[in-house]
């Protein structure tokens, strides 16, 4: 129990920018370069924690919160959730619903510190997050419902405790559109291609760039790692629903949850090659379609 | 084999989202003959083997997976423009009231006197929401083409419901509504021609206006 506590623990802190590395040389392989080194994003960060910072003189201290809070938030949420072991390190009843409002305090003082600049940039990113976020969440929440309707409990690992693969055949056409609904989500709520791209710097595609502008040094390594982070909780919700079989052997289950997250990045990679940013106008019709699919999801579980 | 059954029935109920959301005629036409073929399949699995089935489920296929798509591709492929650009109502408005008309459709299903063994089926809910989604389909779409699509939803939608009866059914029953349903869809194909020909566009809402020749 303890050992699985902090392999967990160790898990959430070191691995997260390890997937956006795997996502960056996926990409690089689809496009036919050889790309950065796997552990790029660590040395990325740790050059940002090296340098000092620059702040405006409009700021507050709520600009240099905002990061530190979204990144203990996102660490938080990464405790509720169980990983490799069948136990979140913790638990309680009806602990999904905080785990929803970790993620809503995060964006929220991301957005604050965004507007605590001051500048009107920053704040017309502000309003796309929140308004993408709005589309999003219920999303999330739908498919928390069905799982427990589906597994009889309110706490997340109770919710995605292992199901027998006799259930699957019952219930596997409302867990296919969760999964649907989620990974859909799961770009969203990164920024990844379909959504927001990353990479760029147009103001007329930047939604989650925007925000983090006017952060510098080691403000923007936290905010770089806790993207990492938040990837990496949200890939496991979705890698519990994809493969619900445990196989009882502690070690075995962590090397399936290890490979089957560095597995989602390279999913990820590949639908960002395969596919170009949408425009602005059609991001709500896509996030409306996963919140269809969820509540769909719930509804053949309902019956 | 009632668990295959419904996870059709699931399938063929997000077909009817995908043609909901989809402004893609070519798209639409696509889904329904798919919709049709997993049809098809439905009275083979949810009965026992007998001739007639075997002739039902190979019309169905037949009909509405091969004939009345090809000739709606032919019909799409001869327009100018192949979106429905600017329906009466939006996409996901659309999507929205198709989603709240299928759980509708389950809510009330749940309410209705059925025989004990088709309870727990999800034929009668699966039924009723694409029936809507057919009407959705014809109520808010703008072009004649997307309006045929709606009333083959439609027409999916009943035969869900004919599953029901289809060991009382005879087949000459079965086969009149197919007929039916191709010479519905041959009707609607000359319109079409002649709504073409008379205002160079399938928009049906030009029809409204009614003036002296």
């Amino acid at each position: 129990m303890v050992t699985n506590v902090f392999i967990h623990a160790m898990l959430a802190i070191l691995l997260p920018p390890l997937l956006i590395g795997v996502i960056a040389r996926t990409k690089a392989l689809c496009a036919g370069r050889s790309g950065a080194p796997l552990l790029q994003p660590y040395y990325d960060i740790a050059r940002l924690w090296n340098k000092g910072s620059v702040f405006s003189s409009t700021t507050t201290w709520v600009f240099r919160a905002g990061p530190l809070v979204s990144l203990a938030v996102v660490l938080t949420a990464a405790l509720l959730i169980p990983f490799g072991a069948p136990q979140a390190p913790f638990s309680f009843r009806g602990d999904m619903l905080l785990f929803l409002y970790l993620f809503a305090l995060a964006r929220f003082f991301t957005i604050i510190a965004a507007l605590d600049t001051g500048s009107s940039f920053e704040g017309m990113g502000s309003a796309r997050e929140a308004t993408f976020a709005c589309l999003a969440e219920p999303a999330l929440l739908f498919s928390f419902l069905a799982l427990a309707k589906l597994s009889g409990s309110f706490s997340l690992t109770g919710m995605l405790a292992h199901r027998s693969v006799v259930n699957l055949i019952n219930d596997g056409a409302p867990l296919l559109m969760l999964l649907g609904g989620l990974y859909v989500i799961i770009l969203a709520e990164n920024c990844r291609i379909p959504f927001d791209d990353p990479n760029t710097h147009l103001e007329l595609t930047m939604i989650h760039e925007v925000m983090v502008l006017d952060h510098s040094g080691p403000l923007f390594g936290i905010i770089l790692y806790g993207a990492a982070v938040k990837l990496f909780v949200l890939g496991a919700l979705l890698i519990h629903i994809a493969f619900p079989i445990s196989s009882g052997y502690q070690v075995l289950d962590w090397g399936v949850f290890v490979c089957s997250q560095l597995l989602l990045a390279i999913t990820i990679g590949l639908t960002e090659s395969l596919m170009a940013r949408l425009r602005l106008v059609k991001i709500p019709y896509l996030l409306a379609v996963a919140t269809i699919l969820t509540a769909f999801g719930l509804l053949l579980v309902l019956r | 084999m009632t668990q295959i059954a419904d996870q059709i029935l699931v399938f063929v109920l997000l077909l009817n989202f995908v043609v909901l959301g989809s402004s893609r005629l070519a798209v639409s036409v696509r889904i329904v003959a798919i919709q049709g073929i997993a049809l098809g399949l439905l009275p083979a699995i949810l009965h026992h083997f007998s001739v007639h089935l075997s002739f039902i489920s190979f019309g169905m296929v037949a009909v509405k997976g091969f004939i009345i798509p090809l000739l709606l591709t032919r019909a799409v492929n001869r327009l100018t423009s192949k979106r429905e650009s600017d329906p009466f109502v939006g996409h996901i408005p659309t999507l929205v009231v198709g989603g709240i008309c299928t759980a509708l459709s389950f809510a009330f299903a749940g309410r209705l006197p059925l025989a004990p063994e088709h309870q727990g089926l999800m034929i009668v809910p699966a039924a009723i929401s694409t029936l809507l989604a057919g009407l959705l389909v014809i109520v808010t779409r703008r072009k004649a083409v997307s309006q045929v699509i709606g009333y083959l939803l439609l027409e999916n939608g009943i035969f869900i419901f004919g599953q029901l009866l289809t060991t009382a059914m005879p087949f000459m029953v079965e086969a009149g509504v197919l007929l039916d349903l191709l010479v519905g869809i041959f009707v609607m194909g000359i319109i079409i021609g002649h709504i073409r020909a008379e205002f160079s566009s399938v928009d049906t809402s030009r029809l409204t206006t009614l003036r002296d020749v």
